[in-house]
């Protein structure tokens, strides 16, 4: 099949973007999305020009790295899957498809596609740790975890960080992933130290970085390639809300007691 | 604890105070349906409930006071959001679509200040009784002053149109702001979605029947 | 696909060669269920270098499903009908669901086709029993050392060496290190960094010499042909010869001929393909060498040579039962090959049987 593309192409941080329109001809429909993209960057390369950039690594649908806004919505039309795992049979011959980094303040364009959403790090580095206990292994079973909970922190647990959540929304609000974040250490017993002081130092790192706000449009859960559910927008409230009372300050004063 | 101000600087903590004043907001709306559907029944039982209302000084004061502060705390935070989240984005998409979101809820930016509008004209019209609409305005007579009013055709247009917005409005408002407090979880979402949707209805429908009474010339014919 | 799906699955391909009927209209009696009739005690259990080998060896007859012949059923049909389309969801939902999205064939109504690819590989960087590399302080966790993995990887055990290395032993053997070690106080203006950065650079401007007019890609495609026939599910002495002959060639090529556009002065996607191949070239070279010198078939490494007279790998224990680290002595120079000797103390070496 053959397609139209119209994609993003920027220099760099500080250049002016623009839409370039790009053929791509001879796509095979079991192409993955990136691969099609990989064959079109072969062509621009032998034609001198320069290859489209764009973020990718395992193409599994698990490393979190692709993703591009395909015809306005983040991962394209298929819901549950990843950039790297949408096949180009899901388009029509002649079909025009128009390629969008994800936009959002907290993301600035690297190059092309490429974003950098190293603000989800700083996120991840302000509460994504636990306390681990050093001196002897621990036991296999020490410590009980419901199967509700371990199931609940696994669904939270399959956030990727791919940054979609925050491409979908209107307020491009990173409410969803902070959610997925806290819930996924708060749920378990393992996270249980450090619980309140960790939804307030993430939600605070979340406000730093510039993200918008949610009003609950749910275009975040509607996009997540790992079908993360909104619960954890409402646990994050919860959490928060909790933390007012509950949050200890993160480093412990040298007083006794 | 990390105490309430840095809560409240918090864009999570703007959006509950968002959905607390909101609910106050939405608490008033629904008590005044019931005034509204009194001007049905004539100008002994809506003329009666204003007095009742005015009962107490002190009351009415004390409930004004929580509804304007209701009102300020609503609009100032709507407007630092607005701002948070216009800056959140500042190159936009050249192709969107979206999948989940209501119309609603998109438009709840463009909703709000129509409305802020709408009752300030509406206070003028029926509270302070300045003369923004054809006709005198008598002091006590909420039914004559309603009647009056809505006789005049773009007066009750402005009121039906507005009663539409505060619709739309409240639609998303009423389950987001239960949302926004935390209460969210699969279980409950078609619940709130019913609630809003059922408190849309009653409150718009039955804000709407009066000024449309006089519009259509069913009641004061 | 992952592993985990053969505890379930049936793996089976036509027992006529060239037979093209779609799998529904093949009848029971027209199947090989080649795993089950060849290791009746393990069947479609047997590890994955015993059943990549086998599915190499039915397709190579001809026996082989899907367009290019290069593929063998993986049937759930049984499992589904015993225990029901609920309990299969619920193990394997995520795969079921992935391989529906880059097949379009719902496995719960279709068998799977299967071949084996390169995915994980055995061995990785040389750690010691504190999971410390060569380089003091530098920790290498999870795939990338070698520790678990030797003649065979493990089925699905991706995620589960991340978490054994990550929650179970570093945190009781970094202590030890940062116990002994005070913070230091390095700063960018020593002459290493400038001597490294110069290193860099000259590299990036060499592959930037725009000399001839092949991508990086096309390179890397070369070599990984040249590798998944010559160093793949079966080696010959010979072949790992003739790609020791030519990964060499190719290498010098490569350099010669790249074309990368752009510069390094930017983010520039084609000069990190053509870094990494530049990498490739020399550790392709290594993987040869290294399965020529091991002269026995153990686990993931088969040798033609070497195995037994029905077809299965056959160690040389006197001379191999040790894991070999290659000590990398500058571009251009000869690695130095280092043994390990394997001991084993309650379980003792026996040649494997899955009949």
């Amino acid at each position: 099949m053959n397609l139209v593309l119209m994609v993003w192409r920027q220099e760099n941080a500080r250049a002016q973007g623009h839409m370039q329109r790009i053929e791509a001809k001879d796509v095979s429909p079991d192409m993955s999305f990136l691969e099609m993209l990989d064959v079109v960057n072969e062509g621009l390369t032998e034609a001198g020009q320069s290859p489209i950039a764009f973020d990718h690594d395992c193409r599994e649908g698990i490393c979190g790295s692709c993703g591009v806004v395909i015809n306005g919505v983040p991962h394209g039309p298929q819901p549950g899957t990843t950039t790297c795992q949408l096949h180009m049979r899901h388009f029509r011959d002649g079909q025009v498809i128009v390629i969008e980094p994800f936009r959002a303040r907290a993301f600035p364009v690297i190059r092309d596609l490429m974003v950098d959403r190293s603000a989800f790090d700083r996120v991840i580095a302000a509460g994504g740790f636990i306390t681990s206990p050093t001196g002897s292994a621990p036991d296999g079973n020490a410590m009980l975890v419901s199967k509700h909970a371990a199931d609940t922190a696994m669904e939270a647990a399959a956030c990727i960080g791919c940054g979609a959540c925050v491409a979908a929304c209107p307020n491009a609000s990173a409410m969803l992933f902070v959610g997925a974040k806290v819930s996924h250490l708060g749920l378990l017993p393992q996270g249980q130290p450090e619980r309140w002081s960790r939804v307030h130092a993430m939600v605070a790192a979340m406000d730093a970085e510039g993200f918008g706000g949610c009003t609950n449009f749910l275009e975040c859960a509607a996009v997540c390639p790992k079908n993360v559910s909104s619960d954890f927008i409402g646990r994050l409230n919860r959490d928060l809300i909790g933390a007012v009372f509950l949050a200890r300050p993160r480093v412990a004063s040298n007083d006794a007691g | 604890m990390f105490g309430l101000i840095p809560f409240f600087r918090s864009t999570i903590g703007k959006k509950v105070l968002m959905a607390v004043s909101g609910f106050f907001l939405f608490a008033f709306c629904v008590e005044h349906v019931t005034g509204a559907l009194l001007f049905l029944r004539g100008p002994d039982a809506i003329n009666g409930y204003g007095r009742l209302l005015h009962y107490s000084a002190a009351l009415i004061w004390f409930f004004r006071a929580g509804l304007l502060t209701s009102a300020v705390v609503h609009v100032t935070f709507a407007t630092l959001l607005y701002f948070q989240e216009f800056g959140a984005r500042p190159v936009g998409y050249q192709n969107r679509r979206y999948l989940r979101s209501s119309y609603a809820a998109r438009t709840m930016k463009y909703s709000g200040p129509f409305l802020l509008g709408f009752v300030i004209f509406h206070l003028a019209h029926l509270t302070w009784g300045y003369n923004v609409v054809p006709g005198p305005f008598i002091e006590g007579d909420i039914y004559a002053n309603m009647l009056n009013g809505f006789r005049t055709g773009w007066v009750a247009l402005v009121y039906l149109g507005a009663v539409s917005l505060l619709g739309l409005h409240l639609l998303h408002g009423a389950h987001s702001m239960f949302e926004s407090l935390g209460l969210r979880h699969r279980r409950i979402e078609s619940l709130l979605f019913g609630f809003a949707r059922v408190a849309t209805v009653v409150i718009s429908v039955g804000l709407a029947l009066a000024p449309a009474a006089v519009f259509f010339r069913i009641i004061g014919g | 696909m992952s592993e985990s799906l053969r505890n379930d699955g049936r793996v089976w391909v036509p027992l006529r060669a060239g037979d093209q009927r779609p799998p529904g209209q093949i009848p029971e009696a027209e199947r090989d269920y080649y795993l089950e009739r060849r290791y009746p005690s393990f069947g479609n259990l047997v590890p994955r270098d015993v059943a990549s080998r086998a599915a190499k060896a039915v397709c190579d007859e001809n026996r082989g499903v899907g367009p290019g012949g290069r593929g063998v059923f993986l049937d759930f049909s049984d499992v589904i009908s015993r225990q029901g389309e609920a309990v299969v969801r619920e193990r394997y939902g995520n795969l079921f669901d992935m391989y529906e999205r880059i097949t379009a064939e719902n496995p719960y109504k279709v068998p799977m086709r299967i071949y084996p690819a390169v995915h994980y590989t055995m061995g990785g960087l040389w750690v010691d029993y504190n999971l410390m590399s060569t380089i003091p302080g530098l920790f290498v966790l999870g795939e990338a050392n070698f520790s678990d993995h030797g003649a065979n990887r493990l089925g699905a055990s991706a995620l589960m060496q991340g978490l054994a290395d990550g929650y179970f032993i570093i945190p009781y053997t970094i202590g030890s290190y940062l116990a002994g070690s005070k913070p230091g106080s390095g700063s960018a203006d020593q002459p290493e960094f400038d001597a490294a950065k110069a290193q860099v650079r000259e590299r990036a401007s060499r592959l930037l010499a725009r000399r001839g007019r092949r991508s990086a890609t096309s390179f890397h495609r070369e070599l990984g042909k040249l590798l998944w026939e010559n160093c793949g599910m079966a080696r010959t002495a010979a072949g790992l010869k003739q790609a020791l002959a030519r990964i060499p060639e190719l290498r010098e090529q490569f350099w010669r001929e790249v074309m990368v556009p752009g510069s390094q002065e930017e983010l520039n996607q084609s000069l990190e393909t053509a870094g990494r191949v530049g990498d490739f070239l020399e550790f392709a070279e290594l993987l040869c060498r290294d399965a020529l010198t091991r002269e026995e078939s153990c686990g993931g490494h088969f040798r033609q040579e070497y195995q037994t007279p029905d077809g299965e790998a056959r160690r040389d224990d006197a001379r191999f039962a040790h894991v070999a680290v290659w000590e990398h002595r500058g571009d251009g120079a000869e690695p130095l090959r280092h043994t390990e000797p394997l001991s084993f103390e309650n379980v003792h070496l026996a040649q494997r049987s899955y009949k």
